[in-house]
């Protein structure tokens, strides 16, 4: 079903006193999606990043000129083109500065607008319905240009289509009450006209929208009687006889929209695809006779899908590239991205139920941390609904349980009932409906397990955690309760999927981690893949101890001369490479080193590990540095494992904490020097990176320069 | 001066054919060189080394060798004839088959009265030089295996012959073979691989030197038939060698597939001894792959090969060090224009030896006009090949025209001249114009008047014929001679001027001459200068004719006034800057900007010229090539310091400039990278660390 997600400001407007228009003119897209041009109604252009928010670039004309058409981009040779004055074109490149000095040249007959199609080469339509190509035009700028339009006939809305490889120009004229179209085809041109059946007497459209589709141009039109038609032009079988005759237009009632009291009067309708149109300055029809409202209604089930309230005033402008609609309203430009799925009547209503539930009973929305770290979508805002659907879907009923149904459940039943309903719930629900309720599972359950001791069900808060919709501030007390049940594999799926651990309670996994007993961790059944890898990294140690010929970035590493003593005993004795920790505590171990932290909030936690654990977990840090410098870097594809910079992030912070008890400890000396000349050899590389990084850049430039071709047209200058 | 918007074309894939081999006449100074592809160029190494004539080439004609006598040219190939050249009319005046199969070599007497040729069939035959042919003789006795180098000793009385591994010595009168010389094979793994005796030299001091494909330079007393010296040179073969016989034989030099050339000299070995020996002193390294050609003029080494270069490289012993004589030269490109181009339809015409190519040039964006000198235009239409004409029979394309409308192509070989319309409605039609005059048959030059409605041909006798052409016939209209009855060097350069009233044709005996077409009758000639015309043009407005020479002058001739301009006195007085005169490629085209008549066009294969006769010269220290210091300089102070040349050097290895009608430059490049990307691998070599 469509939805309306929460909107953006683009850019405030300077709406003109008595508040009829908006101040913009026209928002075109520029080079690719995300990046549109905006044309305010007086003298700027402005160049937007959309998903910045941010200006870009911004022209200005001179006092006392005026830019009579929004600014297009043209891609084939990345400049922008607007009209001055209605007569003056003007081009300009993005790195031009001033306008004045930019190319322009003036034409004979007063300009409507300039149109582009992205990749296409724009083209010019005159106010007295003429079209040439921008290029054709500026061969010869004083060209005469022929009148197409009767005398009286104004252009009322334009645009530029594309369908299949043909450019076509879409004209609507008024003359005397009268409405016509005209379709204009380019290369070779063509053009056929049409007349508009007569709405109720004294109405006019007000507004218009085409969209190619299925290889007819459909327009879409809207009176201020809330009617909405659609027409349907063929693209084929044009051009056989001028249009001097206007055909009568067929038209079919899309929508009859409710306009509440009197006519609408700013409103706007635009297809976003053949299903869905989006309206503007249109009433709710659930929230009385207000019209500040941008809706989408799908027009194959005449059904309202989604709607949004917009603050301040409706302009009736509408425009909507890649996805977002481009609303003015009051002082500001919003963004509202939206989507339309494929609408069909089943997922209409299959959607319903669930819907309504969330509504009703769940605490507001739960934060998803998948989705505001990764973006996929912001979150649906709370769409207004029709009374009409709220009542039918309360008149829907369900055989499953449903999440209360459920939640009452884990209050009471015992743990094998639990497990099998849930995993029945699971099961059933869609993924996108999940979160919430996992949400609400989990906190029962740990509560429950919380007041009832005897209670815990291991594998039910496995099969949550693994659905990837719980995150730690979600439930709190989950990662405390596995380690006080000692559920080490239960951790490291909380380790491995929350994203938003505390250090506190990081620090606290860590020390359980280090201080059990290696007896203890090799009963613990754990996460396969790890394990298989911390399995890989150990054997190997063991299979190829002796066998390292060559290089041997062990003795690189260790070259100053007080720690020859220690290289030689490290060479004498391959116990240095022997995993400190038992395979399974390594593994717990590595969970800890990849979650994300911040140090100034982890170091406070650090100091209160006892000075045996740091030895230990330093000398685990040390093992699996010198295995990853060592020989081939064992980080193997497929397999989770800490990176060489966690691990040097991890030696840092324990040596921060605990410098001074390290010092003072006699067995830690040749550990610390061990690490000192790891953290010099980091230097080193880094330093001997930053020597080529020079050169590097050279390349890079020196690629950039582009070869001739077989032919080129260039501009030499002699003097 | 202003923006120019370049068209900047690569796609002319002219590709020069591989030199197979090469004489030089000491006494006219002249340099034969045969190619590949059959055509014969003629050098004058006394003007400044001008290509001065072109004999076309022809399929199946695989010149092997060449040979001076006096004045006269003989070739000979593998189709096994022998051809004498008509150097006035360039082209084979006529060929004597010497039934012995593939010719391999060919050498004449000193006294110039015999030529020998050496066959596949083992056989040396002798030809006797008459008056107007040549006839022949007698064999001398044959052998098995193929004659592969000839050399006549300077008496006359012996010649040498190389063969398959030995040399043999016949003795010219009798026609016995006297001695035999055999000749080692390769060491190692070739072993068993038969030597080739590409290339012997036979010294009046009866010293025979030999060249072999297993590397080998040998030098041998041909008194005793004993070996005097062995120098390894290379690996692979040593293909060519030639001593300086006209001056006192005591240098030879031997190309070898490695691309080096490596001097011997006849000195003694250490200072104040009189024993003299063959010593090898120098070796040059210019070409990349095969020097199969050689000439040993009396101050340079000139070699040639597979790479299509023609190297001059002179001995710094007997030239003036650091002097434009001194420095070295490669000839790459004809010096004549293979480029037609129709100004006013934007057209290219590309003249190869089997077809013509004719281009339309692409189209920027009318609008874009805010590009900054060194930008590059989006094109909106690319370049688009119209026509491919392929040539009929054997001959080679000598020559090509194109009007300026575009609407009339004409080419010609030895043998024929063909005319086509071509008509572009919407698509393109070709057509052949039947029944073209019969004078029409050998031409050297062809030239459109400006308005398309005639042609001219430079025909033999130095006359030129005046074509009517229209849509509906051909028509003959006159011939324009000069003098009647004389025999004159043919015309190289034909040139009409824009109001249809003169044509100017150049021969290569210097001399210039003006025709009123009106009138149909000579009108006058130029001064002669003693140096040949590169390329000559009238001016379309002042209708003054323009004339570069291969000594780099300039000169400006008032057609009305049949004399020398001011402007050329005055640059004579002040006279032309060194760097300009030390050029070493000739102008070949010239053009004029219709919106200033002051701007006169010119090109070299390294930078094209706008010369501003408005501006004064250039003081004899000041820079010639002053571009950047007047870039980097304000407005206002350009004025004072620029002067009448203004040389662009963005453009390497020109093969046409042009000034289009839309006063748009088209410059068309062929980087000799690109020709060298196409020779076929060369011989491996051993490079450090590979």
């Amino acid at each position: 079903m469509a939805a309306l997600y929460e909107g953006y400001t683009l850019c405030g407007l300077v709406p003109d006193q008595n508040l009829s228009s908006s101040g913009i003119q026209g928002i075109e897209e520029e080079r690719d999606r995300d990046h549109v041009v905006v044309t305010d109604s007086t003298r700027s252009v402005t160049l937007y990043k959309v998903s910045d928010q941010k200006p870009l670039g911004s022209w200005t004309v001179k006092q006392g000129q005026k830019l009579t058409c929004p600014a297009v981009f043209n891609s084939q040779t990345n400049e922008y083109v607007a009209v001055t004055d209605n007569k003056v074109i003007r081009i300009w490149k993005e790195d031009d500065i001033l306008l004045d000095k930019a190319f322009k040249a003036t034409v004979s007959s007063d300009v409507w607008k300039v149109h582009c199609t992205h990749g296409g080469e724009p083209v010019v339509l005159f106010q007295r319905g003429a079209v040439r190509l921008l290029d054709s035009l500026l061969a010869a700028p004083q060209q005469p240009i022929e009148e197409v339009l009767a005398q009286e006939e104004t252009i009322r809305w334009s645009t530029i289509i594309v369908a299949e490889t043909q450019q076509f120009i879409i004209i609507t004229t008024e003359q005397k009450g009268e409405h016509f179209l005209y379709l204009q085809r380019l290369n070779p041109n063509s053009v056929q006209r049409y007349r508009l059946e007569r709405e109720e007497p004294g109405l006019s459209p007000l507004s218009f929208s085409a969209i190619y589709k299925d290889k007819h141009i459909c327009l879409l039109y809207l009176y201020p009687n809330g009617h909405m038609y659609q027409s349907v032009l063929s693209v084929r079988g044009l051009g056989t006889e001028e249009g001097v005759q206007a055909l009568p237009l067929p038209r079919s009632l899309l929508l009859g929209l409710p306009v509440g009291d009197g006519q609408l009067e700013a409103a706007s309708a635009m297809a976003l695809d053949e299903a869905h149109v989006a309206v503007v300055g249109v009433p709710h029809p659930s929230a009385g006779g207000g019209k500040d409202f941008l809706c989408i209604w799908n027009t194959n089930f005449q059904t309202l899908q989604a709607g949004k309230e917009m603050a301040g005033k409706i302009y009736g402008q509408l425009w909507s590239y890649s996805n977002k609609v481009f609303i003015p309203h009051g002082k500001t430009l919003s963004i509202i991205p939206f989507e339309c799925p494929k609408s069909s009547l089943a997922s209409a209503l299959g959607k319903l139920k669930h819907t309504k539930t969330e509504e009703s009973k769940t605490p507001n929305s739960v934060p998803s941390w998948n989705n505001i770290l990764h973006g996929e979508k912001a979150q649906p805002s709370k769409t207004a609904e029709t009374r009409r659907t709220r009542t039918t879907r309360k008149s829907q009923s369900t055989t499953n349980l449903t999440t209360d149904q459920v939640l009452e459940l884990i209050k009471t039943a015992p743990v094998e009932e639990i497990q099998k309903e849930v995993e029945g719930f699971l099961t059933r629900s869609e993924f996108q409906d999940l979160q919430p309720s996992v949400g609400q599972l989990a906190l029962t359950l740990v509560s429950r397990s919380l007041a009832d001791p005897a209670f815990y069900s291991s594998s039910t808060l496995a099969q949550l955690v693994h659905t990837r919709c719980l995150c730690h501030s979600v439930c709190p007390d989950l990662v405390l309760l596995a380690l006080e049940k000692k559920d080490y594999f239960l951790c490291q799926l909380c380790l491995q999927f929350f994203p938003d651990i505390p250090e506190a309670v990081t620090c606290a996994c860590l020390k359980a981690f280090i201080s059990m007993p290696d007896v203890d961790a090799e009963k613990v059944s754990l996460e396969p893949n790890s394990v298989t890898f911390m399995e890989n990294l150990i054997t190997r140690d063991r299979a190829e101890a002796g066998l390292q010929n060559g290089f041997s970035p062990t003795s690189s590493v260790v070259n100053d001369r007080q720690t020859r003593a220690e290289d030689k005993k490290k060479a004498s004795a391959p116990s240095q490479l022997i995993c400190p920790v038992g395979l399974h505590k390594a593994v717990l171990i590595n969970e800890i080193l990849q979650t994300p932290y911040s140090d100034t909030f982890l170091l406070p936690h650090l100091k209160d590990l006892s000075s045996q654990n740091v030895m230990l977990f330093l000398q685990y840090l040390q093992f699996l540095y010198l295995k990853y410098s060592q020989d081939a870097f064992p980080q193997m594809e497929g397999f989770r494992s800490p990176s060489l910079s966690q691990i040097m992030d991890w030696v840092c912070l324990l040596l921060d904490a605990h410098f001074t008890v390290l010092v003072m400890t006699p067995e830690a000396k040749g550990l610390l020097l061990n690490l000192h000349s790891f953290v010099k050899s980091q230097v080193r590389l880094v330093s001997e990176l930053g020597k080529i990084e020079g050169s590097l850049q050279q390349l890079h430039k020196m690629k950039a320069k582009e070869s001739i071709g077989q032919y080129s047209i260039e501009i030499i200058e002699l003097f | 001066m202003g923006e120019f918007k370049v068209h900047r074309v690569r796609f002319f894939d002219y590709m020069p054919s591989a030199i197979r081999t090469m004489a030089f006449n000491s006494q006219t100074e002249r340099l034969a060189v045969a190619r590949a592809d059959g055509a014969v160029e003629i050098f004058n190494f006394n003007d400044n080394f001008f290509q001065e004539k072109v004999i076309p080439g022809q399929d199946g004609r695989a010149i092997e060798a060449l040979c001076w006598v006096g004045h006269r040219l003989f070739s000979a190939g593998l189709n096994g004839e022998i051809t004498e050249y008509d150097l006035e009319n360039l082209r084979p005046q006529y060929t004597v088959d010497a039934y012995g199969g593939p010719i391999w070599t060919i050498s004449s007497n000193s006294q110039g009265t015999q030529l020998a040729v050496g066959c596949e069939d083992g056989t040396v035959k002798i030809f006797a030089i008459l008056e107007e042919r040549i006839q022949f003789q007698r064999n001398l006795n044959r052998h098995k295996g193929r004659i592969i180098s000839l050399c006549w000793h300077p008496s006359s009385a012996q010649i040498a012959a190389g063969m398959t591994d030995m040399i043999t010595i016949y003795d010219a009168e009798t026609g016995q073979a006297t001695r035999r010389l055999l000749v080692d094979r390769a060491m190692g793994a070739s072993k068993n691989k038969e030597v080739v005796v590409w290339s012997v030299g036979y010294l009046s001091d009866h010293t025979i030197i030999s060249g072999d494909s297993a590397g080998k330079v040998q030098i041998w007393n041909g008194l005793t038939g004993t070996l005097v010296r062995t120098y390894l040179v290379t690996k692979w073969d040593v293909l060519s060698l030639i001593i300086n016989a006209s001056q006192d034989e005591s240098s030879v030099i031997a190309g070898t597939s490695e691309g080096t050339v490596i001097q011997f000299q006849f000195i003694s070995s250490t200072l104040d001894q009189h024993d003299k020996e063959w010593v090898r002193t120098r070796t040059f390294r210019n070409h990349s792959h095969d020097v199969s050609a050689l000439a040993h003029t009396d101050t340079a080494v000139v070699s040639g090969g597979m790479d299509t270069q023609l190297v001059v490289r002179p001995l710094l012993d007997k030239v003036e060090k650091n002097t434009q004589e001194s420095a070295l030269r490669k000839i790459a490109f004809p010096h004549r224009s293979l480029v037609g181009c129709a100004k006013k339809a934007g057209l290219l015409l590309f003249q190869f030896p089997d077809r013509l190519e004719l281009w339309k040039l692409g189209e920027n964006f009318h609008y874009v006009h805010t590009g900054k000198p060194g930008d590059r235009l989006p094109v909106k239409r690319k370049p688009e090949k119209l026509i491919e004409l392929k040539r009929k029979g054997e001959d080679h394309i000598c020559c090509s025209a194109l009007s300026a409308c575009g609407g009339w192509l004409a080419y010609s070989t030895v043998s024929s001249v063909r005319l086509y319309r071509i008509q572009y409605n919407k698509t393109i039609s070709i057509n052949k114009v039947p029944k073209l005059p019969k004078e029409l048959r050998s031409v050297h030059q062809l030239c459109f008047s400006s308005d398309s409605s005639k042609l001219f041909a430079s025909s033999c006798q130095s006359s030129v014929i005046v074509v009517a052409v229209s849509q509906q016939e051909c028509r003959y209209l006159h011939t324009l001679k000069h003098k009647t009855g004389e025999w004159k060097a043919r015309m190289h350069l034909l040139c009409a001027s824009d109001d249809g009233k003169w044509l100017a044709t150049a021969n290569t005996d210097c001399e210039i001459h003006i025709y009123n077409l009106h009138k149909m009758k000579l009108h006058c000639m130029v001064p002669v200068y003693n140096s040949c015309p590169t390329t000559i043009a009238i001016h379309p407005v002042t209708n003054n004719l323009i004339s570069v020479h291969a000594d780099q002058q300039i000169f400006e001739f008032s057609l009305v006034q049949k004399e020398y301009t001011q402007w050329s006195r005055r640059l004579q007085t002040q006279g032309l800057l060194s760097l300009w005169l030390e050029r070493d490629t000739p102008i070949t085209h010239i053009t004029f900007n219709p919106k200033n008549p002051d701007h006169i066009i010119l090109h070299d294969t390294y930078m094209f010229c706008i010369i501003d006769q408005s501006l004064p010269f250039p003081e004899l220290n000041a820079v010639l090539w002053n571009q950047m210091t007047l870039k980097n300089l304000p407005v206002s102070q350009r004025i004072g310091q620029s002067h009448a040349f203004k040389i662009c050097k963005i453009f390497q290895h020109l093969m046409c400039v042009s000034l289009l009608e839309d006063l748009s430059l088209v410059v068309v490049e062929r980087p000799l990278l690109d020709i060298m990307s196409q020779l076929p691998a060369p011989v491996r070599q051993k490079k450090f660390a590979t």
